[in-house]
């Protein structure tokens, strides 16, 4: 009864735990490491793991790829998958690509400017000029913001 | 698909909801094929002013509460792509295109001196691909269609925020960190979409409406709902996920910054209004928890919290980005009354706070074109050389504290108003109280500007018409919809009506 | 450059047969899997190869820059075209019935046939788009150095 239970609580809900563990392992990686390419690389793991669910969830148990045949003589008895989600995730692939190529253009650009990808290099350049910022402008008003 | 014999042809008046995101998003390419530096401008201008245009005859074609369908390609919803016209979207339409159709002109100098040249037909266009993001997430009655547009318009946003490196190199930094937060946002909002896909078969909002009422709540609706309040919320900038929003502001091109502060977050607020009111129902008990105890407390923090910080702020840009957290805090404290009064407060307060923001926005521009920084020891007595762009900063000031006789006492006087008929009365004092916090970081600038002395050495010629002209008509907007007040709480009211009636104002 | 023959070779082989498959998913996506999407992508990868075994500089005089943005813009009017066509024949916008009112399925087959075509024209133009942007860098390190 146990092992019944786990088995269908585990092998019954794969794709979802699939899902889960991969989007985990994406948003980890966004969050945890300093290096701005790896970050991109942990968002496109998330982003896939949402391709993967969507993709999952359009399978339909016994159907065959939603291609008519030719001469469009459908057999009613044929089960066909669902394609819809497979549309739609074609739309967000294409907007996930759009994300990393421009997540990735202004890692170029900020490797040019501050000559680093890695964060804790870029906060303290950034706490440099924001710290020189306020030895100029933040006396002005009663003390530095 | 129209297979009927009879056809009947469809006029110009029926193609308006489609125009209306297809001028903009034809424009953007046109722009890059044309490539011309000089005719760039003119076009995206034209694209705007047209938009405007189809906005206001949608605005009055639906403020009687009616609704506009129009099918893409023919096919009917709930299959097909659907676009639909309401009160509610038609008045973010409005919004949105009438602030592009205020700051092209204003951009046009304020791009040329923070923008190298080169780069002005790509900048433009991509300024096209963001309206037309913002014009289609408003339109549109399909939930997918809703993240397409909404991951246009993001993108775009990127690249405009990261325009201002040219200023300061942390404008990439600043666009990179909103890339990965927005990703994360669109990405969770997507995985909700994902879910109510599952738990209902169709994306269709009114369809997705009908059936969800039909079923109830169970877990995937609610975790549905979960994942697109956390994806929104992102975009929103609601008080714990806004850590991309002051340094996107802060750095990003002026006229950028002017535009998306009058606009994205509100559509965003948009999205957060449909899929709350229309998709689920507020009778569900989870939503109305979600509200009260999650979304109010963070709405109140972001009033206090935002506000603190914007007070100890050094610079006129940033802070003005911090005191718009707070005031998103004031639209998600209507939002989450769940009364009649508090979302026509809302609503009423996404358009006031839309142009007020505009107008102060772009007095910072002019003063960073001017003087070429926006902090406060740098700008001090401008007040005096440059009247114009100071006086309308004060209007916009006011009506940022609210004071009577400005758009912001309206939206705030209904939200007191709403508060109180809920009978929150601490509410109520919360309210008047942060409005005393913007009092002081208002009065920091006034002091600035008018009672120090100019920078020795420097006489600012006063902006140039082109600036002050979109300025002036936003700070006047200001004024006007202080005085008449029944045109926005009329339409703010047709639209919180028609969402509060639910599934049933859908169809 | 001149090792890597059997590279070189293969690729100037390759290039054609790619760009033949290309066309092939492009305008065979009416029928089986396929269309402006993937096919866009192998066309890109044609050049993208080319640039890669040859270098930018001859892939760029084939397919100059300029060319690949107005491209870009090119693909999005085609396809809001074919929409702003089918809206003045007196249909909604990209209903393809416009286009033979009499026989709605074959104006669904010349409206899918533009609208993919400009698709396939603007992902091929957007990948070797993000390739030249790229590769285009000057690079950090010389080649010794890697």
């Amino acid at each position: 009864m146990g092992f019944e239970l786990t088995q269908e609580y585990i092998f019954g809900h794969l794709n979802y735990w699939l899902f889960s563990v991969l989007m985990m392992t994406g948003l980890y990686i966004v969050v945890a490491k300093g290096n701005l390419v790896k970050k991109i690389v942990g968002l496109n793991i998330f982003q896939t793991s949402v391709f993967m669910l969507y993709i999952s969830m359009g399978k339909v148990t016994g159907g065959t790829a939603p291609i008519f045949p030719l001469d469009m003589q459908i057999d009613p008895d044929v089960i066909y998958s669902n394609p819809l989600p497979h549309v739609l995730i074609l739309t967000a692939i294409v907007v996930g690509i759009a994300t990393t190529a421009l997540g990735l253009a202004l890692i170029v650009r900020i490797q040019e400017e501050f000559n680093t990808i890695e964060e804790d290099d870029i906060l303290k350049i950034e706490r440099a000029i924001t710290q020189a910022e306020n030895a100029i402008h933040g006396e002005s008003m009663g003390g530095p913001a | 698909m129209s297979v009927e014999s009879t056809h009947v042809a469809m006029t110009l008046n029926d193609h308006l909801p489609i125009l209306q995101v297809l001028v903009p998003l034809a424009t953007a390419p046109l722009i890059v094929l044309i490539g011309s530096r000089r005719l760039t401008w003119s076009l995206a201008f034209i694209a705007s002013a047209l938009s405007f245009v189809i906005a206001i005859l949608l605005l009055m074609q639906v403020i009687d509460g009616s609704v506009i369908s129009y099918q893409i390609g023919g096919w009917a919803p709930p299959l097909g792509i659907e676009y639909r016209v309401d009160a509610t979207n038609a008045f973010v339409l409005f919004l949105v295109t009438g602030i592009s159709t205020l700051v092209l002109p204003y951009a046009r100098e304020s791009v040329k001196s923070e923008i190298p040249a080169r780069h002005h037909t790509l900048f433009y266009a991509a300024f096209m691909l963001c309206l037309t993001g913002l014009l289609g997430v408003a339109i549109t009655g399909d939930a997918f269609n809703v993240f397409v547009f909404l991951e246009i318009s993001s993108l775009a946003t990127y690249v405009l925020i990261a325009q201002g490196s040219y200023r300061d190199k942390r404008a990439l930094t600043a666009a990179y960190d909103y890339l990965i937060m927005g990703t994360i946002g669109a990405t969770f909002f997507v995985i909700g979409l994902g879910m109510l896909y599952m738990a209902t078969g169709t994306l269709n909002m009114a369809d997705l409406a009908d059936r969800i009422a039909d079923q109830g709540a169970n877990r995937t609706v609610r975790a549905a709902f979960a994942f697109i309040v956390v994806g929104m919320g992102l975009k929103i900038a609601i008080y714990p996920l806004h850590l991309w929003l002051p340094r996107a502001y802060t750095f990003a091109p002026s006229a950028v910054t002017v535009f998306l502060a009058a606009t994205a977050t509100k559509v965003a607020i948009y999205v957060l209004l449909r899929f709350t009111f229309s998709i689920f129902q507020p009778a569900f008990m989870f939503e109305v928890n979600t509200l009260e105890f999650i979304i109010l407390p963070f709405a109140i923090l972001a009033m206090f919290a935002a506000s603190f910080i914007a007070i100890f702020q050094s610079d006129f840009k940033r802070m003005l980005a911090y005191s718009s957290i707070a005031q998103i805090g004031y639209m998600l404290l209507g939002i989450s009354l769940l009364t009649d009064t508090g979302l026509t407060a809302a609503i009423a307060h996404l358009f006031n706070h839309g142009i007020t923001k505009a107008t102060l926005f772009m007095g910072v521009g002019i003063l960073v074109l001017r003087s070429g920084g926006s902090f406060y020891n740098r700008i001090q007595g401008m007040g005096k050389t440059m009247p114009w762009t100071s006086a309308a900063i004060v209007i916009g000031g006011l009506s940022l504290i609210g004071v009577p006789g400005t758009a912001g006492f309206i939206s705030k006087w209904v939200l007191v108003e709403a508060t109180i008929e809920k009978g929150w009365w601490p509410i109520s004092i919360l309210i008047v109280l942060s409005s005393l916090l913007a009092v002081i970081y208002v009065w920091r600038v006034i002091e600035v500007l008018y009672l120090k002395a100019p920078l020795a050495g420097t006489n600012y010629k006063e902006a140039p018409l082109t600036m002050l002209i979109p300025m002036w008509i936003l700070a006047l907007a200001c004024i006007y919809f202080g005085f008449a007040t029944d045109v926005t709480l009329t339409a703010s009211r047709a639209a919180a009506q028609g969402l509060l009636a639910g599934s049933a104002g859908m169809m | 450059m001149r090792h890597h023959l059997i590279l070189r070779v293969i690729t100037k082989l390759l290039v054609g047969a790619i760009m033949l498959f290309a066309f092939y998913v492009q305008f065979h996506g009416d029928f089986s899997p396929g269309g402006g999407f993937q096919a866009g992508v192998i066309m890109a990868v044609a050049f993208i190869l080319y640039g890669l075994v040859f270098s930018l500089h001859d892939v760029q005089q084939v397919f100059p820059p300029w060319l690949v943005h107005k491209l870009i813009a090119l693909g999005v009017l085609l396809y809001a075209g074919t929409g702003v066509v089918s809206m003045f024949l007196g249909y909604g916008f990209l209903d393809y019935g416009a286009f033979t009112p009499d026989h709605p399925a074959h104006g669904q087959h010349y409206g899918i046939f533009a609208v993919e075509l400009g698709v396939g024209i603007t992902v091929t133009a957007v990948m070797v788009a993000i390739y030249y942007a790229f590769a285009s860098r000057p690079p950090r390190l010389s080649d010794e150095e890697w």
